[in-house]
């Protein structure tokens, strides 16, 4: 009846699991009391839920991401200390939930905040530079994200019922394989990472057409702002790579489950084939991960400098030479696994290449800021620390593209470093200038200044503290996810490599109370203009949060920053003789509920309740055949209707508050 | 007062931190290489590392400076809010880092030939051969000439090519000696290969860098290199020992275990390596399995 669920999947084996999965119980017990508290379930249904708005979509990625960045860090923490107190089998953690915790990390930093962090803010941001009023399939949106929350989820509940994966975040077989692996973890971690990959797929399909074919009349390509250009790059590489990866988890589902051998050396297969696979995709979901924020630092660096972006084109087609460039230089992952030295220097070679573009890029930033007006910001500074700590993942990404030198440092805390180096400044940094840049045109207020430069002070003295140390350990041979050793001399660097932890873990504190202070005081901070940083591009010229429909009337385009040159004209603000209805998309169940049956689907399968697998397989067809014949998933705003909303953000833009 | 002298003390400790910090560094193994390969490996990630520091020193001042100097505070400096293009600066952005580039690219293509795991050693003394064999979780070293084998530590005459052929007997391992060699992973059912050399007798570290399970962080195994004549005298003594490595002795060898103590076998059933790599090759025994075709 329930497959290989018995009592015995509770994680009473220790304390400290015991606790994680109590957390994570009552942490949701804690958000439904509030709902029912506030009797909030109905409005969060009805507006939330089972929204189509491509806004309302995107903040409920960030939710999820910020979620999930909490559950990432405190694994984190929880390594950090285990390291620095696991000298000569010190530590609290035994090597079983060690493994779970530093699998679980990677694996929800990369897939469950990374990736919707990233959709989260091109959901909110890109429809509205391009001056469009949706995304191009509103309810295929909906259902990407959430199949992510159903992968979120499916992770989540391993810390309650069972145990997550030990094999990294990579599960390279033939650990990964039923034959070493037996247990649910890596059930868990395949159908999380199917599940979600499968949503990611389609949100890079409904971005390219979207920005393919919603662009405001005038907006050329050469006329979209860097962010979109990123936006677009990120897209059709999550179009092309994410196949791989489910191809990739896909097989080894089937050695797992169906005996089948892809990937186990016996009867023909062979687990460097898997090994290419992942990295086909892992090394363009780098830059899935890192053009966006790159497109984000653009647009930060160029309004917080008062000063137009230097050398766009330089920048466009930087971007474009790395999006390519990204699929020739997988196999930098594996120069161990005994390639010849031929194939070694071509991809060695290939690598060290996507420095140029990202030179450039570089040297753009540094320029626009030269004669500017710089402000502050935090935005402008989680941009400016992020130039400077970039170079230097990219200078050790350099050393570890030379074969010979990535023997003396591949697997070590060196590589560890460096990742950390470039996806922290690179990917989080970014998402976060992004995050505190437009959060005040999703929701009208002000977000706290105060509070997010101690966040960016934090963060980024924390991240030195916690990985110039991990350098100076791979070049003390120290290998990485090691739970216990037995070099002293180890010892001091990680310690300082918590204390650095702790030192992000007062930047995520303070993170929260920017939330707190700028919720507490919204009435005093609001924003009737929208406009609140000088902004040059179309997001800027709408109501802050933005109408459902973004804009009474299509802007018409010409210039690479519209609405600096409608400020400039006088026309930013003008309202035309009258209004007209406008086509909106409905809202519906269909997305929320197929998200509920993947999870109960992928959780179905990790156990072996096969029943419970064809039941939630076939209400989801079900309820993809009910969408398909609905032909009713639009309705009509009338013109009288747009008229009373833009009234009253004109009345109250007159009154400045 | 106070507060200087405070400040006094922790600049001086953080002073000695750093010192002891860079003294510690000219020791740490990938910098510190006791044979020829890694010093050569080493000295390759030492010249890129100045060659980067030619662009990356500019870009970290030039950042501050101009951050500093522009800030909106300063009204002296100048505002350009429309200058947003040169050729000349777009030539020059895309140029110095492409030369820089193939400066490091020709480093790399000559040295990744030159450092080939697979290329032997060249050199007028004999070369010792040793196959070794991943297991969970300790190394197992197999003397082909010598007819012996050893658990957990690897011995070796000083200044005399090391030949490895290496694979695992379970999940994916990375055999790892920093001052030696480097590394390389050893796979079930194929073989890749490692060549090392130590100028001087010494010991150094050997693990596993590859997470193979629980007992991963014990698995690390002594590396001796020792003179010539020593070597002959520890392979003597090795062989006095009784222990017979053969199909019958090998499974229990294979189980898993933890921090497995150093083990002397005084004789080994030949072709032991490749039978081995034949478990994981079902209907296909054409001979070695290289992960590439040598």
């Amino acid at each position: 009846m329930f497959g290989r669920l018995t009592i015995e999947a509770l994680p009473l084996y220790s304390a400290i699991a015991a606790g994680g999965a109590a957390v994570t119980v009552g942490g949701a017990l804690l958000v439904a009391i509030v709902l029912t508290w506030l009797k909030a379930w109905k409005y969060l249904w009805t507006d939330w839920l089972t929204s189509t708005d491509h806004k309302r979509i995107g903040i409920m990625y960030i939710v999820l991401a910020l979620i999930m960045l909490l559950r990432g860090f405190v694994d984190a923490i929880m390594m950090r200390a285990q390291q620095a107190m696991a000298l000569n089998a010190g530590g609290y953690l035994p090597p079983e939930h060690f493994d779970q915790i530093f699998s679980s990390h990677g694996t929800i930093m990369i897939f469950f905040m990374a990736m919707p962090f990233m959709t989260g803010l091109i959901n909110v941001i890109v429809p509205l530079q391009i001056g469009t009023r949706d995304v191009a399939f509103p309810w295929l949106n909906a259902v990407s994200l959430w199949l992510s929350a159903a992968g979120a989820g499916l992770v989540m509940v391993s810390l309650v019922i069972g145990k997550f994966s030990t094999a990294g975040w990579t599960g390279y077989p033939p650990y990964s394989g039923i034959e070493y692996n037996p247990g649910v973890g890596v059930d868990y971690w395949i159908w999380a990472i199917l599940i979600s990959g499968v949503g990611s797929t389609m949100s890079g399909i409904n971005f390219i057409v979207t920005i393919l074919k919603r662009r405001a009349p005038g907006m050329t390509l050469m006329r979209m702002t860097p962010f979109v250009w990123t936006a677009l790059c990120a897209s059709v590489l999550m179009a092309f790579a994410f196949p791989a990866i489910t191809v990739a988890c896909g097989l080894l589902a089937l050695d797992r489950l169906a005996g089948m051998h892809f990937f186990t050396n016996a009867h023909g297969g062979n687990m460097m084939n898997y090994a290419n696979l992942f990295w086909i995709w892992g090394h363009p979901e780098v830059y899935i991960l890192i053009l966006p924020a790159f497109g984000i630092f653009s647009e930060v660096v160029a309004t917080f400098s008062r000063k137009r972006l230097f050398g766009y084109e330089s920048l466009v087609y930087a971007t474009a030479a790395i999006a390519i460039l990204s699929f020739t230089v997988w196999l930098h992952h594996f120069f161990t696994m005994g390639s010849s030295a031929n194939v070694n220097a071509f991809f060695g070679v290939t690598t060290m290449i996507i420095a140029v573009p990202t030179g450039v890029k570089v040297f753009n930033w540094l320029l626009t800021m030269y004669r500017g007006r710089i402000d502050f910001h935090p935005s402008m500074m989680w941009s400016i620390g992020f130039i400077i700590t970039f170079v230097i993942g990219g200078m050790t990404g350099v050393l570890l593209a030379l074969p010979p030198a990535d023997f003396l440092m591949h697997n070590t805390t060196f590589l560890v470093a460096h990742f950390h180096n470039m996806i922290i400044p690179g990917v989080l940094f970014g998402y976060l200038a992004g995050y505190m840049y437009w959060f005040p045109k999703a929701f009208g207020f002000a977000f706290d200044r105060k509070w997010g430069l101690r966040s960016f002070w934090c963060w980024l003295i924390g991240f030195y503290l916690a990985f110039m140390p991990l350098y100076i350990l791979g070049l003390k041979g120290m290998p990485r996810r090691m739970e216990t050793y037995n070099d002293p001399s180890w010892q001091p660097y990680l310690m300082v490599a918590a204390f650095g932890a702790f030192v992000v873990m007062c930047g995520i504190g303070c993170m929260v109370m920017q939330l707190y202070v700028s919720i507490r005081d919204r009435k005093l901070t609001v924003d009737r203009t929208g406009d609140p940083f000088n902004g040059r591009t179309l997001e800027w010229s709408t109501s802050s949060p933005p109408p459902a429909y973004n804009f009474a009337v299509i802007p018409t385009v010409a210039d690479r920053e519209p609405f600096l040159e409608m400020k400039e004209k006088g026309t930013a603000y003008a309202r035309p003789a009258a209004y007209e209805a406008i086509r909106m998309p409905s809202n519906t169940p269909i997305g929320v509920i197929l998200g509920a049956f993947a999870f109960v689907l992928g959780f179905a399968i990790v156990w072996h309740i096969w029943w419970l697998v064809i039941v939630s397989a076939l209400i989801m067809f079900a309820a993809v055949i009910v969408r398909s014949s609905d032909d009713d998933s639009e309705f009509t705003l009338s013109a009288a209707e747009v008229k009373r909303i833009e009234d009253e953000r004109f009345r109250l833009m007159g009154t400045g508050r | 007062m106070k507060l200087a002298s405070r400040l006094r003390g922790t600049t001086a400790a953080a002073g000695a931190a750093l010192l002891a910090g860079a003294c510690d560094l000219r020791h740490a193994a990938v910098l510190d290489p006791k044979g020829p390969i890694a010093l050569a490996e080493r000295n390759l990630l030492l010249d890129a590392f100045y060659v980067m520091m030619v662009v990356i020193v500019p870009i970290i001042v030039l950042t501050i400076w101009f951050a500093w100097k522009y800030r909106a505070s300063n009204t002296d400096a100048e505002y350009a809010p429309t200058w947003s293009n040169s050729v000349k600066i777009d030539a020059f952005v895309w140029l110095v880092p492409t030369v820089i580039v193939i400066a490091v690219a020709l480093l790399l293509w000559r040295d990744t030939h030159r450092l080939d795991p697979y290329r032997p050693i060249e050199s007028k003394e004999p070369t010792t051969e040793v196959q070794v064999v991943a297991q969970d979780w300790k190394w197992l070293f197999i003397y082909p000439e010598q007819g012996i084998a050893v658990v957990n530590q690897l011995v070796f005459p000083a200044g005399r090519p090391v030949s490895l052929r290496i694979t695992s007997d379970t999940v994916m391992n990375s055999f790892y000696v920093p001052q030696l060699a480097g590394q390389i992973y050893a796979m079930a059912g194929m073989q890749t290969r490692l060549q090392m050399l130590a100028d001087q007798p010494g010991k150094f570290v050997g693990r596993n860098s590859q997470y193979s399970g629980g007992g991963y962080s014990q698995q690390h195994f002594e590396v001796v290199a020792m003179t010539p004549a020593d070597f002959d005298a520890w392979v003597a003594r090795a062989k006095a020992g009784g222990n017979r490595l053969d199909a019958q002795t090998y499974p229990a060898l294979a189980a898993k275990s933890r921090a497995n103590p150093i083990t002397y076998y005084s004789a080994v059933e030949p072709r032991l390596f490749d039978t081995i790599i034949d478990k994981y090759r079902h209907g296909d025994h054409a001979g070695h399995a290289p992960a590439r075709r040598q």
